[in-house]
């Protein structure tokens, strides 16, 4: 199993190395096969089926080895990576939003999901005067998260969108964090950053291959 | 009336409602077992414990649409589920199931009644039983031959191999235990070892008790001999084109089934229902039943089933030889 594998050439088959399993021969006739019979009836191999399910039940009962996820009632952490339906962001001294109207998410959008007005307000500052996003066509690629020099949008992680309107997640208030919570804002890590639980699930990586 | 008459027809009545529950019990236990031994809940949330779902499952039966396929034989299609269900509650009736009991004379209309150990207490119990049993074997034979289904056909001719193959071994294996006690009554078997468990018949018996442990899967249509309605090999066998209440009813059956067979090893091999120790009688047999039954689900979560040629193979190539020995020597014991 350890030996070295050259890969110079895959279809050439001289040059593989292939294990073969110990799988025995199948008995053909009669006295072998009842042989056989006999022993794996015997060979305390049923028992050993039988001590595992045990031993798991005794484990699923006493020892919370239970599997399950309840799922509506508990969820999985998901990666900060995942891109769902979209957050806009505020700015945490002034509870202002952050977007100033720049645009470019409009313009780098490839489903041409995005859609803005701005307008100068009484300071002669961008403001939002519509934004919405056609979920319909977005396909999540997370342009525009990427694009935003403000860091305004970035991508949530609601994944669970089934909704009676279409309307229900794409208006500019909905996505906005409300300013209630604005404490609890989260702020978005950047893409390529690693999952909180990234250190618990790390594994060592075998290196026998 | 007779206070004996009376108290057989509570007992018939007792035992219709207790078995009739007990099988959609079991039905709950079964989930319960089988998710627990592979790590997952089972029924949660209807109910404390997912008690409830027994009665969700039973309204959800209830209601469903009654469907009898166009080119199915109608007549047998509806009749088949009743042969399952009649014929595992008529193999209770020479069942022991618990000791003798006499209602309290304290009690209005039924006091003073009898209520006997066995409703029938034939002279051929075990051949009744197990002659019932088998004759329930006709149920899934005609239902998958009348539902106009390949895959009910194929059912059927599963149910024929399966019966040919453990009926043999059934009969045989308990011949052994009738060589000692001397009698075909259940009533007598129970009395033969009264005297606790050492005198329990599994220790002169222990390959007649495995095989007929074996035959009863076979009979009950458990893992590892579930051939008849294998999903995976041919979507439901006999039951693929029934629902709603008729399909409840071969369930009922099969679940009473797997009781009686509980109850058989246990009256048989361990001792019926007499005291052991400080545990009464009826919460010792109690218990012997519970074990078996748990022993069905706890194969069904550990081995994988087999083909019906391998059943085929091992009930006439193995067992049945294993049970004509084991009379043998048995024959040769009691003669000494």
């Amino acid at each position: 199993m350890h030996e070295e594998i050259i890969h110079t050439n895959n279809t050439s088959k001289e040059k593989q190395n292939y294990t073969m399993l110990e799988l025995g021969s199948t008995p053909a006739y009669g006295w072998p096969a009842f042989k056989q019979v006999v022993k794996r009836s015997l060979s305390r191999e049923l028992f050993v089926g039988l001590w595992l399910t045990i031993k798991e039940m005794g484990k699923t009962l006493f020892l919370g080895g239970k599997h399950t996820t309840q799922y509506p009632f508990e969820k999985l952490p998901i990666s900060p990576r995942y891109r769902a339906i979209h957050n806009m962001l505020r700015l945490l001294e002034s509870g202002h939003y952050r977007c100033i109207g720049c645009g470019l998410c409009e313009k780098i959008c490839i489903s041409n999901c995005i859609a803005m007005e701005t307008r100068y307000d009484e300071n002669q500052r961008k403001e939002v005067s519509e934004y919405t996003i056609n979920f319909g066509r977005c396909i999540y690629c997370g342009y525009c998260a990427e694009v935003c020099p403000e860091l305004a949008i970035v991508h949530g992680g609601r994944y669970e969108t089934a909704s009676e309107q279409r309307a229900s997640f794409s208006l500019f208030d909905d996505m906005l964090t409300p300013i209630d919570v604005l404490k609890q804002q989260q702020e978005f890590a950047g893409f390529g950053s690693v999952s909180p639980n990234a250190d618990a699930a790390i594994k060592k990586t075998p290196l026998a291959y | 009336m007779d206070a004996l008459v009376i108290g057989t027809i509570i007992k018939v009545v007792l035992v219709l409602l207790v078995v009739s529950a007990l099988a959609g019990f079991g039905t709950y236990i079964e989930r319960k077992v089988l998710a627990f031994m592979q790590r997952r809940l089972g029924p949660a949330h209807v109910g404390p414990f997912g008690l409830l779902q027994i009665a969700a499952d039973g309204i959800k039966l209830f209601t469903k649409e009654d469907i009898i396929p166009q080119n199915a034989n109608k007549f047998i299609f509806s009749l088949a589920p009743v042969i399952t269900a009649a014929t595992a509650f008529i193999a209770l009736s020479a069942v022991p199931l618990f000791p003798t009991f006499i209602i309290p004379e304290s009690l209005p209309l039924i006091g003073g009644a009898i209520v006997p150990s066995v409703i029938a207490d034939v002279n051929i119990g075990i051949l009744f039983v197990l002659g019932m049993m088998a004759a329930g074997l006709y149920g899934p034979l005609l239902a998958g031959m009348a539902q106009a289904n390949k895959w009910g056909i194929l059912g059927s001719a599963r149910t024929a191999i399966q019966f040919l193959s453990y009926e043999v071994v059934t009969g045989l294996s308990v011949l052994a235990p009738i060589m000692l006690v001397g009698s075909l009554s259940l009533i007598d078997f129970n009395n033969a070892q009264i005297g606790g468990v050492g005198s329990w018949i599994i220790w002169q018996q222990p390959i007649a008790f495995v095989l007929f442990l074996i035959a009863g899967f076979a009979e009950t249509n458990r893992t590892p001999f579930d051939l008849l309605e294998h999903e995976a090999e041919i979507i439901s066998g006999y039951v693929t084109e029934y629902s709603g209440l008729r399909w409840g009813m071969f369930f009922i059956g099969e679940y009473s089934n797997m009781f009686t067979i509980s109850i058989l090893a246990a009256v048989i091999f361990c001792g019926g229902y007499g005291d052991i120790g400080f545990i009464p009688g009826w919460l010792a047999l109690l218990l012997k039943v519970v074990f078996f039954f748990f022993l069905m689900l706890w194969v069904r979560a550990s081995w994988p089933h087999i083909r019906p040629d391998q059943l085929m193979w091992l009930c006439w190539k193995v067992l049945m030889p294993l049970a004509v020995i084991n009379i043998v020597i048995t024959g040769i014991v009691v003669m000494i």
